[in-house]
């Protein structure tokens, strides 16, 4: 039973990371209309600039939070620069510049930091137990998406970000800048990924150049699952795989099906599921219109 | 006087094709003017032209100030409230968020402005927390008349406010404009197909035909026009 209880604790807590990558793939998704192949890419690259932080002597939490400052700012110049010149162009073209910023990103990590052994954080966050630095993960994490959350839901500007995403024609006309709420989305996704990168450094080390590609699956399976347009869904659908993946990787040990090697494919099998049977995922509803 | 809103020699397009030809219009303070005319035009794009959402070039003024190929961010902080046509409205968002919406460029007074829209709509407040969208069409058409009255205009630009919605309704919403109008001054540009309705509303109009204004003049007058009368009111 205490076995159990831990086992879902961890996989809450690897859980809570895919689904802080998923909700920053949801957030994307909603406001520039494309699934960010790239976001995985980004959240390994600025780990590394957290880990170069702390490597320069600034503090754990200190690099966090600064790096978490510097991925936002990272995400809206992406936007900025790289994005915007192809915004409103086909849905093809920006799904494919996503996908040359995986490769260009992946290539800079590797590039920059070389492939050698590191860990993140140098000597663990949180020092004694892993039972602790799951809680720790847990805790961090879903109380960054409850800022988000009220970010979205309870200010000014997450309205504004939230018309811009839903109505960008009818969201100028009241006055609201599209553009830079879209920049003002990657970056906070960025953001939100950095925390994905950091923590997966610390639950899964070493930090390495790919470590983000499993996780951005997960992620994937995750944003599925709420039909990549709700937030509320995303984080579900990120804590019950990394709930399943954990029991199915502990229980297998009795069973010796050797399923371990299947996370992936059981992930990629979820996706493809839910897309068989509801399109618009599980939590994504269609919404309701009269004329 | 000069005019609140002044069109000169205005041309617009899509990408390739050219939709309106050389229109001059204007709009005095607190007037109201109509544009009538037929399916293509050039209706809706004259007021896209207004506020920048078409490719423009001739020169459009608004209170002074030359507002041709401006952002429509920018016109609409100048005080241009566009509902555009099919409304605009936030169909996933409740009807408080929409109105919120309306006053996003507002500092302050919102809770005046609600008090004054409420006044106009007093269903908005009991149906503040509804989607949007789950509104009738005639509801939706209002939503967008006070999303637009929240962000406390100097020029209203309506498209088509009568578009799919039942004659009882359409004249509801007419007379509200004409109160906003009388009451608060507000000055209207309304592009309609209903010309009969447009006619009475208004104290000028002009007649569009393929991209140029064929006709202009004051509104009783034209209801009088022979030809007016055979193409637009039927009779």
């Amino acid at each position: 039973m205490v076995q159990f209880a831990q086992q879902v604790v961890s996989g809450l807590a690897s859980g809570s990371i895919y689904a802080a990558l998923a909700l920053a793939i949801v957030i994307i998704y909603r406001s520039t209309g494309v699934v960010n192949f790239a976001q995985g890419e980004m959240a390994t690259f600025t780990t590394f600039i957290a880990w170069t932080l702390v490597d320069h002597g600034v503090g754990y939490w200190p690099a966090f939070a600064l790096t978490l400052l510097i991925a936002f700012a990272g995400g809206v110049a992406l936007e900025r620069i790289v994005v915007r010149p192809v915004e409103g162009g086909p849905v093809l073209t920006i799904v494919i510049l996503t996908i040359g910023l995986f490769i260009m990103l992946g290539g800079l990590s590797n590039w920059i930091w070389k492939a050698e052994v590191r860990s993140f954080p140098p000597n663990r966050p949180f020092p004694t137990s892993t039972w602790k630095q799951d809680v720790g993960i847990l805790g961090v994490t879903l109380g960054l998406v409850l800022l988000l959350y009220l970010l979205f839901q309870h200010t000014k500007i997450g309205l504004a970000l939230r018309a811009s995403a839903l109505n960008p024609a009818a969201s100028r006309l009241v006055g609201i800048r599209v553009g830079w709420m879209l920049a003002l989305g990657w970056g906070l996704a960025a953001a939100i990924g950095a925390i994905a990168g950091m923590f997966t450094a610390a639950a899964s080390p070493p930090l390495d150049p790919n470590m983000m590609r499993p996780v951005l699956i997960y992620a994937f399976a995750a944003a599925v699952v709420g039909g990549l347009t709700s937030p509320v869904g995303a984080v579900l659908g990120g804590l019950t795989i990394g709930v399943s993946l954990n029991l199915i990787a502990t229980y297998d040990s009795h069973l010796h099906l050797d399923l371990d090697r299947m996370r992936l494919p059981i992930a990629l099998g979820a996706i493809l599921i839910v897309l068989l049977v509801r399109p618009a995922g599980l939590f994504g509803r269609a919404a309701v219109r009269r004329v | 006087m000069a005019a609140l809103l002044e069109l000169g020699g205005v041309d617009a397009n899509y990408g390739q094709l050219q939709v309106l030809h050389g229109v001059s219009l204007s709009v005095g303070e607190g007037e109201v003017v109509a544009v009538l005319g037929g399916n293509g035009a050039g209706k809706t794009t004259t007021l896209r032209a207004v506020s920048g959402m078409v490719s423009t070039s001739g020169d459009v003024r608004f209170a002074g100030e030359r507002i041709t190929r401006a952002s429509p961010e920018r016109v609409a902080r100048l005080g241009v409230a566009h509902v555009p046509e099919g409304r605009g409205i936030f169909s996933e968002l409740s009807v408080f968020e929409n109105l919120q919406l309306g006053a996003y460029l507002r500092r302050d007074g919102f809770g005046e402005d609600y008090e004054r829209v409420r006044g106009y709509f007093p269903w908005l407040e009991t149906r503040r927390y509804q989607q949007a969208g789950t509104l009738s069409g005639g509801e939706q058409q209002m939503l967008a008349l006070a999303r637009a009255l929240m962000a406390g205009p100097r020029l209203l630009l309506l498209d088509e406010p009568s578009l799919g919605l039942a004659p009882i309704v359409v004249r509801g919403l007419f007379e509200i404009v004409v109160e906003l109008n009388e009451k608060e001054g507000l000055a209207v540009l309304v592009v309609e197909q209903n010309a009969k309705l447009a006619l009475r509303s208004s104290s000028r109009a002009y007649v569009l035909e393929v991209g140029r204004v064929a006709l202009e003049g004051p509104s009783a007058e034209l209801a009088e026009n022979e030809s007016v009368r055979k193409a637009y009111l039927g009779y």
